[in-house]
């Protein structure tokens, strides 16, 4: 009997021990589901599968990068010489000037004569640059189809140009995405910061036991309440305010996100900086009160140094809770993917980019996996700041 | 003198700060509140959405939002609490528990979004579950892990030594001690942070959008593989997408209240609870 009790504690241990592991092992999870998912875009060619890029024999360019094809096309490259050809204007070509150009009758039956139409159209101009789909791509000598391509590292992480559903190339730069995400949250905790800290000064130094009694569940409901709440409330309340304040054509902007994201971010930081500010020793509060400081005097001059390394912590945090908020900033800021220069322009963030996009992005395709790397970027960014919010908070404040 | 009028400035200043907070969450209550009380009757509460979600009711959503609510505690709490009576019971204090606190901390810092992409990778694609309230759930579940298993530690570590040691005094085995003393006793404290938790569930929405939510689904689930409508999904698409935003305003409204509501009366519950049950350990 006693033996049976034994090895079932032993059993139930074990089980304790592998649930232990649960949080370890689904970091882990998502680190390789989400590389899995994502690592293949650095694979996938930059030209559309189904579609070539031809060239006509004589010219010797053989490499395109996505963002040079782009430009080529949107005619912000015009010249062969800046892509390291011969000095001779390019003349990019799209399948559809067929239809401009030729009836449909000349194409033949079941498109049988397009590929001998577009064979003329390259071997008329050496400066041609011709988006085709590969089925209708001639057998020819004199035409040349530019090798694929993949999409490169410097492409993603320093691209200024996000647009996943371009032809015919899609632009997967990633910088305006990061720069508009750190531009919401940043300023979203300097508005929240001095607000914050002023919270939780008076709840942890002067604020009496009833008053903290109604402020406490205060900011516990400010923080229950769900982001698509707040994201509704800043789209209709604040998006038109913040308008009215500044004179913009639209509301929805960096300033109104971070606004938003300053409340949200708000019970995070009161919560971790009065935590450590009550943590201040008694000793040191009498030591400075007793020296004949006044209490504000103590608090500023002994309390916050104290409580340096913890209201450091907080704003980490707080930048952590921004940077991966999805809902409200999806709502109010306008989700324009554009290098942000000012705070009154609409701006997309990462988290916004994957809620808005992955659902319209065919699975495996080259948009899909941009957006699971996105994730593994957000991924890593968020861990960096918890991890280096708990180096932060570990810190022995220095006397 | 000066000194003091420093200070007077000073504390006021802290003082309006104080009465700003309670201000910012009046007002963001008081609008929706406001604004979606006319909206909420009997037909709201139990018929669906109609005319392309600029009239009817919620009723699918609410019962696809309390779906995922029990849904995802299925999942997470009893691995959260094996997994706290692990770290403050059996782990010790050496670098393994320091580790794991590390993991969870550093879970619950991951946002919810790439939750979401998760849940798609795994349960979605991978195990083939498709977008189901199972998908959702484990999604979910996931995301209020960390949350449960802080709460339960806590819960766990505030019962004196001298009740464990007792117990083991009296011939008790390590197990016995945790499931006849420290569970009950911490039991108060941790049914809160789960009903807390599931408080959280109810709101999020970035986890459920490849996962489970559907845009417009009137029949109601039958299976854990159906995808379901969800409140703060619901929420997210009356409010931006709608054609006639006349017509579709006052449903946003009445769908952000019922959402509010669920988390107030979550805490409320809570609270209540809390106090109730400690009592009762006590006299107990």
């Amino acid at each position: 009997m006693r033996k049976i009790r034994k090895i079932i504690e032993k059993i139930v241990e074990g089980i304790l021990t592998l649930s232990g592991m649960a949080t370890t092992l689904i970091i882990l999870l998502i680190i390789v589901f989400l590389f899995k998912e994502g690592f293949g875009f650095f694979k996938s060619p930059v030209v559309e599968k189904g579609y070539e890029v031809c060239l006509n024999s004589s010219n010797t360019v053989d490499k395109l990068s996505s963002y040079q094809i782009k430009q080529i096309f949107d005619e912000d490259i015009t010249n062969w010489k800046e892509v390291g050809g011969a000095d001779a204007p390019i003349t990019p070509y799209r399948f559809e000037y067929l239809f401009e150009q030729y009836d449909e009758a000349d194409f033949g039956e079941e498109y049988k004569l397009l590929p001998a139409k577009i064979a003329e159209i390259i071997k008329a101009d050496p400066n041609i640059i011709a988006f085709m789909p590969t089925k209708y791509v001639p057998q020819d000598l004199s035409i040349r189809t530019l090798p694929r391509e993949n999409f490169g590292f410097v492409d993603f992480f320093f691209g200024k140009e996000w647009m996943p559903t371009a032809t015919p190339t899609a632009q997967f730069g990633i910088l305006p995405l990061i720069l508009g995400t750190l531009l919401v949250s940043i300023t979203a905790i300097l508005i929240a910061l001095p607000l914050g800290l002023g919270v939780a000064i008076y709840l942890s130094e002067l604020a009496s036991k009833r008053v903290r009694k109604i402020l406490k569940p205060v900011i516990e409901l400010l923080a229950g309440i769900p982001s698509v709440v707040y994201g509704f409330f800043g789209l209709v309340v604040l998006v038109p305010l913040v308008q009215d304040w500044f004179n913009l054509p639209v509301g929805e902007t960096a300033f109104t996100g971070s606004l938003l994201l300053a409340i949200m971010a708000l019970p995070t930081i009161i919560t971790v900086a009065e935590d450590s500010m009550r943590n201040t020793p008694r000793a040191m509060r009498e030591a400075s009160l007793a020296l004949g400081a006044t209490q504000w005097q103590t608090i500023y001059k002994v309390i916050i140094p104290y409580a340096k390394s913890g209201i450091s912590a907080a704003v980490v945090l707080g930048i952590g809770r921004a940077i991966g908020e999805t809902m409200a900033v999806l709502m109010v800021t306008g989700n324009a993917a554009v290098m942000p220069t000012t705070l009154f322009e609409p701006i997309r963030s990462i988290p916004a980019t994957i809620a808005a996009e992955l659902g319209e992005a065919p699975s495996g395709g080259a948009h899909y996996e941009a957006l699971f790397l996105l994730g593994c970027i957000l991924f890593f960014l968020t861990l960096i700041i918890s991890i280096s919010a708990e180096v932060i908070s570990k810190r022995h404040p220095q006397n | 003198m000066n000194k003091k009028v420093t200070q007077k400035i000073a504390f006021t200043i802290f003082k309006l700060l104080g009465v700003l907070i309670v201000g910012i969450l009046l007002w963001i209550l008081g609008f929706i509140i406001f604004n979606g009380i006319g909206v909420i009757n009997w037909e709201f509460l139990s018929t669906g959405p109609k005319d392309g979600m600029t009239g009817g009711g919620i009723f699918p959503a609410i019962v696809g939002t309390l779906c995922l609510m029990l849904g995802s505690i299925v999942f997470a709490f009893p691995l959260g609490i094996m997994s706290a009576i692990y770290t403050s019971e059996y782990a010790g204090s050496g670098w393994i528990v320091r580790f794991i606190r590390v993991m969870t901390n550093n879970l619950a810092g991951i946002p919810s979004i790439v939750f979401g992409l998760f849940g798609m990778a795994l349960f979605v694609n991978t195990m083939g579950f498709g977008d189901s309230i199972i998908a959702g759930s484990m999604t979910l579940g996931l995301l209020v892990l960390p949350i449960i298993i802080r709460t339960t530690e806590e819960a766990i570590q505030a019962i004196p030594d001298s009740f464990r040691q007792a117990s083991l005094a009296l011939g008790a085995s390590k197990l016995q001690t945790i499931r006849k003393v420290v569970l009950p006793m911490a039991f108060p404290n941790i049914i809160t942070g789960l009903i807390l938790s599931i408080g959280r569930v109810s709101g999020e929405t970035a986890p459920i959008l490849f996962t489970v939510a559907a845009y417009f689904l009137p029949k109601l689930p039958t299976s854990v593989f159906d995808q379901v409508m969800a409140l703060p999904y619901h929420l997210y698409v009356v409010a931006t997408s709608g054609t006639d935003v006349e017509k579709s305003r006052p449903i946003a409204y009445g769908t952000a209240l019922v959402l509010i509501a669920i988390v107030l009366i979550m805490n409320l519950l809570a609270n209540v609870l809390r106090r109730y049950l400690s009592n009762k350990v006590k006299k107990d």
